[in-house]
């Protein structure tokens, strides 16, 4: 904290010593505070129907269900692709066994009609 | 969008849980059953997203996801003026690691890779580097997203994914110069404090060419709208590429690494990718279209004082307002059309605060009785002009297809 003051101090004596025509170059000091937050979390899990442990055991791990159940209505194509997508681009630890049931209870509750 | 569609925008509805509804509407405080509803009018649905003020330095906002957070300004926002309240600009990260906890007196970014002095600065260090302040809209590469037809997958934001601020900072160029880049440097590198959830994915990196990065605009901002970054902005250091989508302004920026080679990794050379065209436009199903990396934004404009579905006075003089930018140019003109396009009327432009911002305009109309139909369109400064048709792409980006808002006059 000690070098950010010094480091005000300087400014607004730049500030005072190039005079108010200059005085738009030198913006008054600007004070940094550290923070500590709190982010919620979710405990949403995915709505009933076959194979919806599997999808609470997949797909919640690097998102909240929010990512998946607001999508639009997406062909079994694309389901398959997305989730592929997630397991070799984002590397999802998925079971190869565990995807066919992933595509078959997004393409059951969130397919293209 | 269909009309249907159009028409229907409650903004927020209260959806009773439970069958207190008696007693929920007799309570002054929401109670803990209730939720807040925004609806984003989302072609095909869903539509629906619970309104959030559980977000540290954040007030009201429409909640897309809630880890790896996704926030979206309530479109009112952008009614009040030209710069988005701190609390209420959107919200976007891609992985769940994010540190909620950051000591200003420690805090540390490494300029380094391709330079002769490779650095390790402190905040008071990069304090001390000559200021700029300069207002510019951050926008979301998938703004919009929602409204693409046939709908794609991704983030299903509405129009909120976007929001204009002062930014106060430093000129990453001073910082450069600091490190001295090196004859052959390329690109140069962007990292933050977030970090994937698992083991071996993709860390969420960005960069931009050389000569984009010491053009003298694109800048390392601490301030925004006179205030330190909120957490989930980019606190205590945000990276602001003016006129370029909000993918490149690195949040929580900490890492800066000058390459002498291109940027092959995930974010940069894999995703964010654009079709070569005009608008960024091609059909679905189309093969072999050549595809770059998003960059430059371009012109939008909206109606902010009248939201699509609610009821005008016929022959009352009507005030009508809203907010436009020119994407990587200032605004050079935003007309009004009440005629489906056919005739266009100039509408008076507010304060400019900057080409990157922004910019308030203005009209009157007084509408006959029936289905007003509003289009209003902007016109950049280098002459580019939001298209009457709406661009699609398979990854949601870039939309900017002129807005009508259906309004009935009775
Ligand atoms: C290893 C982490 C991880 C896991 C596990 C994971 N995802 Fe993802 N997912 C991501 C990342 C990273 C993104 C893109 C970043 C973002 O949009 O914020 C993403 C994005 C998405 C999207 C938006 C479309 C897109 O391509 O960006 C959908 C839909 C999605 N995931 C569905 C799923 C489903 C269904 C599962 C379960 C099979 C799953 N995800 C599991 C990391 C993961």
């Amino acid at each position: 904290m000690a070098t950010l003051v010094r480091t005000f101090a300087f400014a607004i004596i730049a500030a005072f010593a190039v005079g108010s025509a200059r005085a738009t170059e030198v913006p008054p000091p600007f004070a940094l505070k550290s923070i500590s937050v709190e982010l919620p979390t979710s405990d949403r899990t995915f709505p009933y129907g076959p194979g919806v442990a599997v999808m609470d055991a997949n797909c919640l791990i690097c998102h909240s269900a929010g990512m998946v159940l607001n999508q639009p209505a997406l062909s079994k194509t694309a389901w398959d692709g997305i989730v592929h997508k997630m397991v070799k681009v984002y590397k999802a630890p998925i079971e190869e066994a565990d995807i066919a049931t992933i595509v078959d209870y997004l393409t059951a509750t969130k397919g293209a009609k | 969008m269909t009309a249907s569609s159009a028409f229907s925008y409650p903004t927020t509805r209260r959806r009773l849980l439970g069958q207190a509804s008696a007693l929920g509407a007799l309570s002054l405080v929401a109670p803990a059953w209730a939720e807040e509803l925004a609806n984003l009018g989302l072609p095909g649905g869903p539509s629906e997203r619970p309104l959030t003020k559980a977000f540290p330095q954040k007030g009201e906002m429409i909640l897309q996801r809630t880890r790896a957070p996704l926030l979206e300004s309530p479109f009112e926002v952008f009614d009040k003026g030209v710069f988005t309240p701190n609390d209420q600009l959107f919200v976007r990260w891609h992985w769940a690691v994010i540190p909620t906890e950051i000591k200003v007196d420690t805090y540390r970014i490494a300029v380094r890779g391709h330079v002769k002095n490779e650095l390790s600065l402190s905040l008071a260090d990069l304090m001390s580097l000559p200021r700029v302040e300069l207002a510019a809209v951050n926008q979301c590469s998938g703004n919009s997203r929602g409204f693409f037809e046939p709908r794609v997958a991704g983030g299903e934001w509405g129009n909120g994914a976007m929001g204009n601020a002062k930014w106060l900072g430093v000129r990453l160029k001073d910082v450069l110069d600091k490190a001295g880049v090196k004859d052959g440097a390329q690109c140069v590198r962007f990292g933050g404090l977030d970090e994937p959830m698992v083991e071996g994915a993709p860390k969420f990196t960005k960069s931009i060419a050389i000569d984009h990065a010491r053009d003298g605009e694109v800048m390392l901002a601490f301030g925004m709208n006179g205030e330190q970054l909120p957490l989930l902005n980019g606190f205590p250091i945000r990276l602001i590429v003016p006129g370029w989508y909000s993918t490149y302004w690195v949040k929580m920026l900490n890492n800066i690494e000058v390459l002498d080679g291109p940027d092959d990794q995930f974010w940069t050379a894999k995703a964010y990718m654009i079709p070569d065209t005009p608008g960024a436009n091609m059909k679905p199903g189309e093969k072999d279209v050549k595809m770059v990396p998003i960059n430059r934004m371009v012109p939008r404009s909206f109606v902010t004082n009248f939201r699509g579905g609610e009821r005008l006075r016929a022959g009352a003089p009507t005030p009508l307002r809203g907010i436009a930018f020119g994407g990587d140019a200032g605004v050079k003109a935003v007309e009004v059309s009440t005629d489906g396009g056919a005739t266009w009327t100039q509408a008076k432009l507010g304060t400019d605060e900057g080409k990157y911002s922004f910019r308030q305009w203005s009209t009157q109309i007084e509408p006959a009785a029936g289905n007003l139909t509003v289009m209003v369109r902007c016109t950049n400064m280098n002459g580019l002009t939001q298209p009457a048709t709406p661009n699609w792409n398979p990854s949601g980006f870039m939309r900017n297809v002129i807005e009508t808002t259906h309004l009935p006059v009775a």
